[in-house]
């Protein structure tokens, strides 16, 4: 029995060592990417720079959760524990301050700052940056511009051709019965809206992002606050968005869009690609398509510039990574201007870079491209704050229902509410 | 379920009297060296996560500051009960034990009377087809009721437009009554037959010679379910009841799903998880857990000692205290 057992063990050491070292011969460092879900483009870069790194590195993919709050929830989870598979990570960029405040993030070094910026547009730039400096890599960028249904433009009057405020599309809307479709849920989207509107007005949310907990002071309980509710209110309270309004996120209100009682709609670029598909598929008129316009984000102030939102993904890398140089080369493959067009093609996603724009396929897929472009260069990111959640968390809190939300009460209540959550004196 | 029930009192009178034998000693380290295991586990997974969390519940702690981290004593605390986000989700909690735990506890007898009474050769297909919904996974269940109600997706306003106040145009996870009416129907319908199991156990445990005894007394039907069975299963109403009320309390996965806690339709479980999990603040987070923690406590150390439950013996202790002659525990 001793025999047998001496025999047995001797056997497993000599495995474990031809195995360990056949392994450190051919060992090749593993890059842990977790991304956001996607049309699979993000898994396709992975299998692209892997091949082309030669054995440098592999890059393996995990995938986050659904929605961007879920998705930074993990993360933070993870950086605070430690964790160093997070060697590369797609982060939404109103997080990124939250990340890099506690020194989360790995500083990039100065020459892949140098180079993976060259071009990038400014919106997206700015949402890469904390405390004047880059502590992610642009990715891609998005934004929001106006969809409408031609029929009911021509049929309102309004010449699309020259910008138009939230007053025509309430007016357009109330008088053909038809739905505008925003995104009335509960949810991030909401801050999107508020922070669109404010920002069209030339108002922040915040007066100073950088300030700590107790210094932050918020611009809701003004004019713009009040003109911000006022729109988001009417829209509510005379049912323009439907009876659905509390569930309406980004897919549902692209789908009633898609509706005999759609009108005009303001969301991300993905709508063009889903439509499209939607009907080749039959699953809405074939015809539909031709009669979907687009134009810059609506205005509040006639004058004034619309400042539409600002989304996209960020590469971060982990400070604990155990392969820092190699993520950050990882990285610069992944953002190169080829690969974010190419990446705008397979899965809707806008470029960061100005250069990846120029090809001449995304003119063929996207004939919206150049507004989009244009959006990019206008968009305000969201507040850059540490306490991003907190106070984005509130505006959904009192913003919503959105047939609830009044000029008066609403951007004091909101504004008090951010203060007391963030001096600890209520619960969110 | 009677099997097991008498020797489990004779074990408690064996252990009050004052002189053990050497084989109730060596049954005793047997019982341990058994159970220590799975009891060593036990503290490590309950024990110790309730004892960090109350430690953390005295700090102001933020897992994206750990360097700001202070002791706060009982600030956290004193937060939640002055504010109203807390009450009004302990009062939304505690109205939706109390609705499905008694809607539960009125269907589930009517199944386990059905399921009682049923052929014998239906009895084994029946109690299969009761038990279905209690199969489901909550999380899976509460997508389905969500995508059943919900305005874009869900049929029930089209196949119950005929019923007023049921339109094409009624969001039901718009409002807080018609949310919370949602969810209480998917959890009722989820858990009835947990209730309708426990007590179809504790009527077969109603001796036939009592009903028939009171039949030819002349007792009704009523007085037979009233006088006869309804006192008999006491313990087994009792032990359901308690189960159910503590699940029902810590409900989180269909509000979750279905209203992620708009409309007013947050529970103590989702505020707990929304402090700890969303805003990170481990310290205000973890005094939710607490609070709801000692609720769950309170209710089990009520039941237990106010209505006699002995959760071991699957009897109550005052039936058991007069077949052991008034034994005085």
């Amino acid at each position: 029995m001793t025999g047998n057992w001496s025999r047995a063990a001797a056997a497993a050491a000599a495995a474990a060592l031809v195995l360990t070292g056949c392994g450190a011969e051919d060992e090749v460092p593993v890059l842990t990417w977790y991304i956001n879900p996607d049309d699979g483009g993000q898994q396709a870069l992975a299998q692209q720079c892997t091949e082309e790194a030669d054995g440098a590195y592999r890059i393996q993919t995990s995938l986050l959760p659904n929605d961007a709050p879920a998705q930074r929830e993990q993360l933070a989870r993870r950086l605070a524990a430690g964790d160093s598979s997070l060697d590369i990570m797609s982060i939404d960029p109103p997080f990124i301050p939250e990340l890099a405040e506690p020194g989360f993030l790995a500083p990039v070094p100065q020459d892949v700052a140098e180079r993976t910026t060259e071009d990038t547009l400014e919106g997206a730039l700015a949402g890469a940056m904390w405390n004047d400096e880059l502590v992610t890599v642009p990715f891609w960028a998005n934004t929001q511009i106006l969809w409408y249904r031609e029929s009911v433009a021509e049929e309102a009057g309004l010449d699309m051709s020259e910008p138009v405020t939230w007053d025509d599309l309430i007016e357009a809307a109330r008088e053909q019965d038809k739905h505008l479709s925003i995104q009335g849920i509960r949810a991030e989207s909401m801050t999107v809206w508020v922070n669109s509107l404010m920002e069209s007005q030339g108002e922040s949310i915040l007066v100073d992002p950088s300030a700590g907990a107790d210094e932050l002071e918020t611009s809701l309980d003004s004019e713009a606050g009040q003109r911000t509710a006022e729109i988001i209110g009417t829209i509510g309270s005379e049912q323009l968005a439907g009876p659905g309004v509390a569930s309406l996120d980004e897919n549902q209100s692209m789908l009633m869009f898609q509706r005999d009682n759609g009108s005009f709609m303001v969301n991300w670029p993905f709508v063009w690609p889903a439509t499209n598909a939607a009907a080749e598929e039959g699953s809405v008129d074939a015809d539909l398509p031709d009669d979907i316009g687009w134009a810059e984000y609506p205005r509040v102030d006639p004058d004034t510039p619309a400042a539409p939102p600002l989304g996209g993904i960020n590469l971060g890398v982990g400070a604990e990574s155990e392969h820092p140089e190699l993520a950050f080369e990882a990285i610069e493959c992944i953002v190169r201007p080829e690969n974010q067009t190419e990446y705008f093609l397979t899965n809707g996603n806008p470029p960061s870079s100005a250069s990846a724009f120029n090809d001449p396929a995304i003119e063929e897929d996207f004939p919206m491209a150049e507004t989009i472009r244009d959006a990019l260069d206008n968009a305000a990111p969201r507040p850059q704050t540490p306490y991003y959640n907190e106070i984005s968390e509130s505006i959904q809190l009192n913003f919503t229902p959105v047939s609830g939300v009044n000029a008066e009460r609403t951007p004091a209540n909101t504004a008090q509410y951010i203060l007391d959550v963030l001096r600890g004196e209520r619960l969110l | 379920m009677s099997t097991p029930a008498v020797p489990a009192a004779k074990r408690r009178a064996k252990a009050g009297k004052p002189a053990k034998s050497e084989r109730t000693r060596a049954e005793a380290r047997l019982g341990w060296m058994l159970a220590g295991p799975a009891f060593v586990i036990m503290l490590a997974v309950t024990a110790y996560p309730i004892a960090q969390a109350t430690f953390d519940s005295l700090f102001s702690y933020r897992l994206t500051t750990p360097d700001e981290r202070e002791f706060v004593f009982l600030d956290n605390y004193l937060l939640l009960f002055t504010d109203w986000t807390f009450w009004r989700a302990f009062l939304v909690t505690l109205l939706i034990t109390v609705v499905t735990v008694a809607v539960e506890l009125v269907l589930g007898f009517a199944l386990a009377m059905v399921m009682h009474r049923a052929l014998k050769a239906l009895r084994g297909v029946l109690r299969t087809a009761i038990l279905v919904p209690y199969a489901i996974i909550t999380v899976v269940a509460a997508f389905a009721w969500y995508f059943m109600f919900d305005i874009n997706s869900g049929f029930i306003n089209s196949w119950f437009s005929w019923v007023p106040g049921i339109s094409a145009e009624l969001d039901w996870f718009g409002n807080t009554w018609t949310a919370l009416s949602v969810i209480m129907a998917a959890e009722i319908w989820k858990t009835t037959p947990f209730i309708a199991l426990l007590l179809l156990a504790g009527l077969a445990q109603v001796p036939e010679e009592l009903v028939e005894a009171a039949k030819v007394d002349g007792a009704t039907r009523t007085q037979q379910f009233t006088r006869v069975i309804i006192p008999n299963m006491k313990a087994a109403i009792m032990v359901a009841v308690l189960f159910r009320a503590l699940d029902a309390f810590r409900i989180f996965d269909s509000v979750f799903v279905m209203t992620g806690g708009d409309q007013g339709t947050e529970v103590l479980a989702l505020l707990a998880y929304r402090q700890s999990i969303s805003r990170l603040e481990i310290g205000l987070g973890s005094a939710v857990s607490v609070v709801l923690f000692l609720c769950v406590l309170l209710m089990c150390f009520a039941a237990i000692k106010l209505f006699n439950v002995d959760l071991a013996s699957g009897t109550d202790q005052s039936q058991a205290k007069g077949k052991n002659g008034g034994e005085d525990q």
